[in-house]
């Protein structure tokens, strides 16, 4: 047993419980993958071990010793080495400099001893079969070999630990085939691999043992062998709780928006949207699940103006948007909740009443041919405070030194008081207190009941199960599957969609015209 | 006004007009490539200028005057980062605050020193000594440019290569330019971004002082109020021209250069001297719309237009 973490608890200091009594062991020599869905713990649980985030209970145990790791540099001393999704790398500077960077070897005391830096990185790559060229800028080499000089990166300094931070997820399937070949090569010369993935192919085909995560607890370790897929994915996207709702069936009126054949590259040029076309009605919710980055943010971004390179179309009742300014489709009545509530939600050193009437300053009931309707827009703030139930001294106060839930009450009150027919809400109730996610998703409800359609994105199973008329699936781009009947579907049936497993090839329901 | 301009006492003028703006390119260099624009070289440099009078009257010495002052410069980036990196202001306002300072500061400064509010010509200040080569001077033409120079012309472009190998040759060289470009990726090695910075700082200060220095003991015997006149923003457009290396901040600074002692002879000219003062001022204006010219042309090319 190379390293045991025990009971390790971890509450962050908005009270978001991100490690609830983990624990995971790791056998020396061993690719062990820590899986679970997007804010499952998983990195929280590595940031603890890589000495970012101090735990605010359990143990660490390395080596036999119980020991504290203090800061990234004490773990690197400590033998543990990290490869972060999002590269450490000094792009100008070439493969050998990064490596050496911070333990660079020295001549005459004062100059960096490049040849010695060249041959050392040269000899560390050619001893783990990497074939790299060390003298080549990073910023002219492709990603996967960027990796690779991470990978060395650690290797250099030590590491006998090595966690890899969903290394897959930005390489193609050849540059994933080689990496692996790589890892299997670093095990058997007894490094010890903890492979951070929601990936089940890939867990199967190279990791050992599995540990599972779910909502910030551990579901336990077993071996990759001893496992079906369909058994990951349940334990890994399973429910807690059936939230319950008395809901009135849909009664879904007119198309109001038809996407046709949307198609969205990223501008690193990958595919995010392939070919997608559906139909959205009045009256009902189209919930969207899926595993975060299949495409659900660059959906909401085209269709609410965010976004305006796409290939394809979208009609907003009969109004092509695609030359529209996010002001004019606003104007078609459509209201988003967007998913970065702080970076695109809200303007956290405005205060609340200028947060509210952010997207309604051209409206004659409030801003006359000069200046705004002061009056008028403190009535009206105040009245919405106390309809949306937002906690706070006065409309006076920053929307920023508000909790999570009285920010989304804030932003959900400023796009419901226009009365829109159709609402984007993008995981609305994400980091937001259970009272606060109640009312967020009662108010949907109260607007499908009214005419207004919704689409619904949400990591939340619970959420999309019980809020959705119709539930969509995406995987890769596409809906993977598309369910008229939500009561109808599993939860592991479900699973298995998200993480394409399973795959609908004529698919019912998606277009209604 | 051509067989001026072909002589060797303009290529002479040139070299001497380049040194201050020399040393600030420099001291904006190290800022640059640790990830903060040192706008404060202005006042630095005023400063400086002044430090450089005082010190060097009362130590009676060139070597202990510059030393004093490149201490005080050093002192004055210390300054800087501890307002930027410490007290988190943004680093353009602690500089403007700075160069402020300079200004009104100096002038008080001389004031309490020397009782003068225009210059400094009571003070005995010793000025860096001018330094004949022996052989080169015999040289034709060359000679004239190459020897003869001021003390701190030599130091200066010795700086150049000095910050050059320190730069792209040591390990604190690399550091800076890794905390520069990714902060990030540096401290996931265990590299303190905020000590680099403040070294980069500090040294910066150390630079841009040689420069102030050189324009009271050195360029002119004394110190007159505000005769740092934009210098110290004319190098930070030198240096971020030149890619914010030392060698490309040295040529632009030559240009520069160049423009500063076009004036100077041009004043020589019926031209009225208000028009002839613009020339170093405009030469930069007109340098830096073609560098911004040319980056956008290299990002439509990148991106296949």
């Amino acid at each position: 047993m190379v390293l045991q973490m025990n009971h390790i608890m971890k509450i962050y200091s908005n009270g978001v419980v991100a490690n609830e009594d983990v624990s995971i062991e790791l056998k020396k020599g061993e690719i062990h993958a820590l899986l679970g869905e997007n804010g499952a713990g998983k990195s929280t649980l590595m940031k603890v071990l890589f000495g970012i985030e101090s735990p605010d209970e359990g143990q660490i145990v390395l080596n036999g010793q119980e020991t504290a790791i203090k800061s990234p540099q004490d773990a690197i001393n400590k033998g543990i080495g990290m490869v972060h999704q999002h590269f450490m790398l000094v792009p100008s500077l070439t493969v050998a400099e990064n490596i050496i960077l911070g333990v660079e070897p020295k001549k005459y005391g004062f100059f960096i001893h490049m040849e010695k830096a060249i041959s050392e990185a040269e000899e560390i790559a050619k001893k783990y079969n990497f074939d790299i060229d060390v003298r080549a800028k990073v910023e002219e080499i492709p990603v996967g070999i960027k990796q690779k000089v991470e990978i060395l990166k650690a290797l250099y300094r030590g590491a006998d630990i090595l966690i890899l931070d969903e290394p897959t997820a930005v390489l193609t399937p050849q540059e994933t085939d080689e990496l692996f070949v790589q890892l299997e090569k670093l095990r058997d010369s007894g490094h010890t691999i903890i492979f951070i993935s929601h990936k089940l192919d890939e867990i199967k085909k190279i990791c050992n043992r599995a540990t599972i995560m779910r909502s910030g607890k551990s579901m336990g370790t077993y071996e990759v062998k001893d496992i079906s897929t369909e058994e990951m994915s349940r334990l890994m996207v399973g429910r807690d709780v059936i939230l319950t709702f008395d809901k009135k069936p849909s009664n879904p009126k007119e198309v109001l928006m038809r996407v046709r054949n949307l198609s969205v590259r990223n501008n690193q040029g990958v595919q995010k949207i392939e070919d997608l076309s559906f139909d959205l009605r009045g009256g009902e919710i189209l919930g969207i699940a899926g595993v975060e980055g299949n495409g659900q943010s660059e959906l909401i971004d085209s269709i609410t103006g965010l976004n305006k390179s796409y290939k394809g179309s979208i009609y907003i009742k009969d109004t092509d948007i695609e030359k529209s300014s996010i002001k004019e489709i606003r104007d078609l009545k459509l209201g988003h909740i967007p998913e970065d509530r702080m970076t695109s939600g809200c303007a956290g050193n405005l205060n609340i009443l200028e947060n509210l009437f952010s997207n309604q300053y051209t409206n004659q009931e409030y801003s006359g041919k000069m200046l705004l309707k002061t009056k008028r827009i403190q009535e009206r703030s105040e009245e919405l405070i106390v309809e949306y139930l937002v906690k706070c001294k006065s409309f006076r106060q920053n929307v920023g030194m508000l909790s999570g839930g009285n920010i989304q009450k804030v932003i959900v009150a400023r796009e419901f008081s226009t009365e829109p027919d159709i609402i984007i809400a993008n995981q609305p109730t994400r980091g937001v207190d259970v009272g606060a996610a109640e009312f967020i998703r009662r108010r949907l409800l109260e607007f499908r009941d009214k005419g207004c359609a919704i689409i619904l994105v949400s990591a939340d199973l619970n959420e999309v199960f019980s809020l959705s008329d119709r539930l969509a699936v995406m995987y890769k781009g596409k809906f993977s599957g598309m369910f008229t009947d939500v009561s109808a579907v599993t939860e592991e049936e479900l699973g298995q969609y998200m993480l394409g497993l399973k795959h609908q090839e004529v698919q019912e329901g998606v277009i209604y015209e | 006004m051509l067989q001026n301009l072909l002589s060797p006492e303009f290529f002479n003028a040139i070299l001497r007009a380049t040194t201050p703006i020399l040393f600030a390119a420099l001291a904006s260099s190290v800022a640059s490539k640790s990830g903060i624009t040192n706008m404060a070289l202005e006042g630095i440099m005023l400063f400086s200028a002044l430090f450089g009078v005082i010190f060097s009257a009362m130590t009676g010495s060139f070597p202990l005057g510059l030393l004093l002052t490149m201490v005080a410069g050093g002192v004055i980036g210390l300054m800087l980062a501890f307002f930027v990196l410490n007290l988190k202001t943004d680093e353009i306002l602690a500089a403007i605050a700075i160069n402020l300072m300079a200004t009104g500061g100096t002038v008080l400064l001389m004031l309490a020193v020397s009782g003068d509010r225009g210059s400094s010509t009571s003070i005995s200040n010793v000025s860096a000594p001018k330094i004949v080569i022996p052989l080169i001077d015999q040289i034709p033409f060359l000679g004239k440019i190459l020897s003869g120079q001021n003390l701190m012309t030599y130091l200066s472009i010795l700086a150049v290569v000095v910050m050059h190998l320190f730069l792209y040759k040591t390990p604190l060289g690399l550091k800076i330019r890794a905390v520069g470009e990714n902060k990030n990726a540096a401290e996931s090695v265990g590299i303190s971004a905020r000590k680099i910075q403040y070294i980069a700082l500090i040294l910066s200060g150390v630079l841009a002082s040689m420069g102030g220095f050189f324009l009271s003991g050195g360029y002119m015997n004394m110190f007159t109020k505000d005769m740092s006149a934009g210098k110290g923003y004319i190098a930070l457009a030198a240096s971020a021209m030149g890619g914010d290396t030392p060698v490309g901040g040295f040529l632009v600074s030559l240009l520069f250069g160049a423009a500063q002692a076009l004036a100077n002879m041009m004043q020589l000219t019926d031209i009225p001297h208000e028009l002839i003062q613009m020339v170093p001022y405009l030469t930069t204006l007109v340098g830096l719309g073609i560098y911004s010219y040319m980056g956008v042309r290299k990002r439509q090319k990148l991106a296949g237009k």
